[in-house]
């Protein structure tokens, strides 16, 4: 038995802002693999629970008019790294949530659990981040957009108004098209453990091949909550395709994250994995698009 | 004090193909029921915050730490346990026999978790390597066997349902 005051299921959409409007204290139950853990350690003892479980409009992968790739905010991990879409857009996003934790959370665990509690070492977050993506909230008012950078406000916080929950995940063409990215996740044990530092890379080369137009580069735990590495984009955008310039861009990674020192691992120590698995991760973006370095 | 009210609801779901209905507290996890309202004793409780796995069941063919799945999300699923896999007069299934084969069971706990997670695997019909079936595999945790044992034995029934011979490593 959960220590739960009392549960509230919504039947759709509306019905969920309705009982948000009505039950502001409650806490929001997706896939249950955060909520319900937190709720055995104590810490959410007593709570009354807003479940989302049913809403399955929530659930899938599809391409909207504009290109726009969307993601419904209770699709599941295992779902995600299956769907055809992802895998010929966004392959990276997919192969990231393919390290959550083991199979059956990742047959449990939504994208939009994994976003909304905010935590920067979360598997989708940096790639996420690296592709801009556009987190949807719908809420008394109907819909609202806003990009995945202002979302996370600070560690274990985001941007979720009075009466909103979060309806989707959108990847825009802009941020896809033609480009191909690579995640590392650095952790103790490869499966049910939590990643010491996050590396997702993504790049868009010239129609030649030898030219990187477009870097980009998020962590998480390399900071409070998931960062892009701004410098280290600026420096490789433009530049011919070289081992040069993996290594020029791993370096300037430096400029722009700020690890901690915690348990898990020392602030030196994630400062190190962030510039290999930045070099590492930038190598293998560069192949997969095509390019010889 | 508030006083406690204790909230209910009906549930419907299909428990190893039959049609069934329960009414529950809704605090409970699925693992509560299938337990206490069903006797499905192969599901065992274990660490009962999803990580070792003992709890596993099948939902709609894919595989839930059934100890953080609330019970009242059962509604309308068609749910799978170990005992679902027995034959009309308690024959052991393929995989289950290979775990006894193997000898990929010492205590016991985490094996009806496993082997249901075997039978997502093996159910999706697809040839895996070692390595992709040990990642397949990772969400439980076997105190006793090795786990060699218990990979072997997945990886015998796989081969024997998609009708190859095994490869020799």
């Amino acid at each position: 038995m959960y220590d739960m005051k009392a549960l509230y299921q919504a039947k759709d959409v509306a019905d969920a802002v309705a009982l948000r409007m009505a039950h502001p204290e409650a806490q929001i139950i997706a896939g249950g693999s955060d909520v319900l853990v937190q709720m055995r350690e104590g810490k959410r003892a007593g709570v009354e629970l807003i479940s989302i479980q049913g809403l399955n409009e929530l659930r899938g992968v599809s391409l909207e008019d504009d290109g726009t790739l969307r993601i419904g905010s209770l699709t599941s991990f295992s779902h995600i790294t299956r769907d055809p879409l992802i895998q010929k857009y966004i392959n990276v996003l997919g192969e990231a949530v393919d390290q959550v934790g083991g199979p059956q959370i990742r047959n449990i665990g939504t994208i939009g659990g994994n976003t909304c509690n905010g935590v920067t070492s979360a598997d989708s977050a940096s790639t996420l981040h690296a592709y801009d993506a556009i987190v949807e909230l719908t809420g008394p008012d109907g819909v609202r957009r806003q990009p995945i950078h202002d979302f996370y406000i600070k560690a274990g916080k985001v941007d979720i108004r009075e009466g909103e929950i979060q309806t989707a995940i959108l990847i825009p063409k802009e941020s896809y098209e033609n480009t191909f990215g690579h995640y590392i996740k650095y952790a103790m044990r490869n499966a049910m453990d939590i990643a010491t530092l996050g590396t997702s890379v993504n790049v868009r080369l010239s129609a030649d091949k030898k030219t990187v137009e477009r870097a980009r580069v998020a962590f998480g735990v390399a900071g409070p909550v998931p960062l892009r590495a701004a410098t280290a984009e600026a420096v490789a955008a433009g530049k011919a395709v070289s081992m040069e310039l993996a290594e020029a861009f791993s370096q300037a990674v430096k400029e722009d994250i700020n690890p901690r020192d915690s348990w898990r691992a020392a602030k030196d120590f994630r400062m190190h994995i962030a510039v290999e698995s930045a070099k590492r991760a930038f190598i293998e973006s560069v192949k997969l698009a095509g390019g010889a370095l | 004090m508030e006083k406690h009210v204790t909230q209910v609801q009906t549930v419907h779901f299909n428990l190893n193909g039959k049609d069934v209905e329960r009414t529950v507290d809704v605090r409970a996890s699925l693992t509560d029921m299938l337990r206490n309202d069903f006797r499905m004793t192969s599901v065992k409780k274990g660490c009962e915050v999803g990580e070792c796995g003992a709890c596993n069941v099948l939902i709609d063919g894919e595989a839930f730490n059934s100890c953080i799945y609330l019970a009242v999300w059962a509604e309308g699923k068609k749910i799978r346990t170990l005992e679902g896999l027995l034959g009309p007069n308690g024959e052991l299934s393929d995989i289950q026999q290979a775990f006894v084969d193997e000898a990929a069971i010492q205590c016991g706990f985490c094996t009806p978790g496993f082997i249901l997670t075997a039978v997502e695997i093996l159910e999706s019909g697809k040839e895996y390597t070692d390595a992709e079936l040990r990642k397949l595999l990772s969400g439980h945790l076997c105190r006793c066997t090795g786990y060699e044992n218990i990979l072997r034995a997945v990886k015998k029934t796989m081969y024997k349902r998609l009708g190859k011979p095994m490869p020799e490593n």
